[in-house]
């Protein structure tokens, strides 16, 4: 039944590719900078909180991912490891770079993560995938000067894994790994040497029992019994093997799915008092959620509002609070959606807290096609005014940056916005933030 | 005909980002039953500075010029430099270079063994590369521009 079980994977079967950038964030960061060519580099979280990512030099100085920047300030100081807030706008800029030179080498691609897309290479082989990866790896470095390891193999969960074999060097060449060109010997060589927690889908608690299985090794789960795995975990799993078996059950996802709900919510850079403040920030968080509404041509038919004390300060008196409330009638429009958010928003406010974080989160999410208008609102007329409205909005706020036009809601000075104290220019996305050549 | 896609050296031609576009004013002749336009045939799409500036946009990228070093290559404090970092770096390109930590604006000069980065203005001196000194050239310089505070 299996089409390629251990022995070598088959032809005529897709083939992916798994691009993944090295060390994102902290090679964003060290593009545009000369002094931290050699120098270690972590990228820290909101509010400067963790280490969400690390440069070459910072792995090998044995720092964990996630943890706590205030933690390791000896071993900060010590190796002069230099830190950065997260600058959003550079690494969405820098990833879009990305997708748009991966576009040339294949017309099917999905943009996994910020940082991960998948190919499908079918039809490119004529010039051997390998040197195909070459290709992409080499055009990425001279175009955006950013390392990314090419993972290939007949499903995604091989071409994921290839692309973990090429960054830790443990097959192919300079960072390319091409299953489809390995012999069957080596495949078991190279499957046996790698934990099976490696596999994309295997998470932590999956792994531990597979551990318990005996099941220790990529090879190991590969030539499992597919039907035991089925019964003792899910057919989740038993796909996963299958895909380890070369078989691909997991197709391209080129569109991304509207989104059911989006939510926009933030720690804020200290603690909130003032109901004023508050209003403020959920206005704001309004007008991001509901521009994101509008480009995807939806509207929303329920708003939920929520505010939190700090709960890591169990010390300090606690209060939280989160209430959905349905619309008379779906929406899109900033200003309606706000009216609504502040309406919630003061209603569960309790003044003599200290707020942490709050958030809001449209839902019961329509395409804007399908409204329907509610019986005592006056529906289309009003409707194309306020599309229209909020296509200037929109048009402005994306050509000018996010929150040139905004409700006075929003207020003018964000003292609740999250603490970059480290944020990095935004070289590519705006005038003032350009780098500075030395003509000396 | 401009190139449209290029070869990745197999045979496989993929679409060249940038790729300058053949674009035709769709609909802007009205057709009517009398005397046409004397300008129909002259119908033509507006100029567009990015175009002209910037042939390849995924590998183009913006610094800004400080100092005076550059000035017999007429680039100017206070310039935009248009750097292109798909364009292969050859000798007597204007450059943007890291070296020592720092970011330059230079002439490459690359024979017989010799690799420097040289001035375009007598004040300033060659900085010849020595061995062991790293030299990282980060983009061609393909262009400037600048906007004037009217």
């Amino acid at each position: 039944m299996w089409l390629a079980s251990s022995s070598g994977l088959g032809r005529d079967v897709p083939v992916f590719a798994l691009v993944d950038c090295n060390n994102f964030y902290a090679s964003c960061e060290k593009l545009f900078n000369p002094l931290l060519k050699h120098r270690p580099v972590v990228v820290l979280s909101n509010n400067d909180g963790c280490v969400v990512a690390r440069s070459a030099e910072v792995k090998a100085l044995g720092i964990p991912m996630g943890v706590p920047w205030f933690k390791i300030q000896d071993e900060a100081k010590r190796h002069s490891i230099v830190a950065f807030s997260s600058n959003y706008a550079l690494y969405a800029d820098m990833s879009n770079r990305v997708v748009e030179v991966l576009n040339l080498f294949s017309p099917n691609i999905e943009v996994y993560s910020i940082d991960e897309s998948f190919l499908e290479l079918s039809g490119f082989e004529r010039m051997g995938y390998q040197a195909y990866g070459a290709e992409i790896r080499q055009r990425v470095a001279d175009w955006l000067g950013m390392a990314v390891c090419v993972g290939i193999g007949p499903s995604k969960t091989l071409a994921k894994l290839a692309n973990h074999a090429a960054k830790k060097n443990l097959a192919g060449a300079e960072g390319v790994c091409d299953l489809t060109a390995m012999s069957p010997a080596a495949l078991d060589a190279l499957f046996s040497r790698i934990e099976v927690g490696e596999v994309w889908g295997v998470g932590r608690k999956i792994d531990e029992r597979l551990q318990a299985m005996g099941i220790r090794t990529v090879q190991q789960l590969r030539d499992a019994d597919a039907e035991l795995i089925r019964s003792k975990f899910s057919v989740v799993v038993e796909r996963t093997v299958r895909e380890l078996r070369g078989v691909s059950c997991l197709e391209l996802q080129e569109v991304v799915p509207e989104k059911q709900q989006i939510m926009s919510s933030r720690s804020f850079g200290r603690l909130v008092y003032d109901v004023k403040e508050l209003e403020e920030a959920v206005a704001s968080y309004v007008a991001k959620a509901a521009e994101k509404l509008r480009k995807q041509d939806s509207l929303a038919g329920a708003i939920q509002v929520y505010i939190r004390t700090n709960v890591f300060k169990p010390e300090a008196p606690q209060y939280q609070r989160a209430v959905t409330v349905p619309l008379p009638e779906a929406t899109s429009d900033t200003r309606v959606l706000t009216r609504w958010v502040l309406r919630v928003l003061r209603r569960i406010y309790r003044p003599g807290f200290g707020y942490h974080k709050a958030g809001i989160t449209l839902t019961n999410i329509v395409p804007a096609t399908n409204q329907q208008f509610s019986l005592f609102t006056s529906g289309g007329a009003v409707d194309a005014r306020s599309q229209k409205l909020m296509g200037v909005l929109d048009g402005i706020n994306g050509k000018y940056g996010r929150g040139t036009l905004r409700l006075a809601a929003e207020g003018v000075e964000k003292v609740w916005q999250m603490r970059r104290g480290n944020l990095s220019p935004r070289y590519t996305t705006e005038w003032d933030s350009l780098a500075v050549v030395q003509a000396r | 005909m401009p190139e449209l896609a290029v070869s990745t050296g197999g045979g496989v031609f993929v679409p060249l980002i940038g790729a300058p576009r053949l674009e035709l004013p769709l609909g802007a002749v009205k057709v009517s039953a009398g005397f046409p336009s004397p300008a129909a045939d002259y119908e033509d799409r507006r100029l567009d500075i990015n175009e002209y500036l910037v042939r390849n946009p995924v590998s183009t990228f913006f610094f800004a010029v400080e100092g005076d070093s550059m000035e017999g290559a007429e680039i100017f404090d206070g310039d935009i430099l248009v750097v292109d970092r798909s364009v292969r770096p050859r000798h007597g390109h204007i450059v943007v270079a890291f070296v020592d930590g720092q970011r330059l604006v230079k002439r490459l000069f690359r024979r017989a063994g010799r690799v420097a980065l040289v001035a375009e203005n007598p004040n300033y001196p060659t900085l010849d590369i020595q061995e062991g000194q790293e030299l990282e050239v980060w983009g061609v310089v393909v262009g400037k521009f600048k906007r004037f505070g009217a």
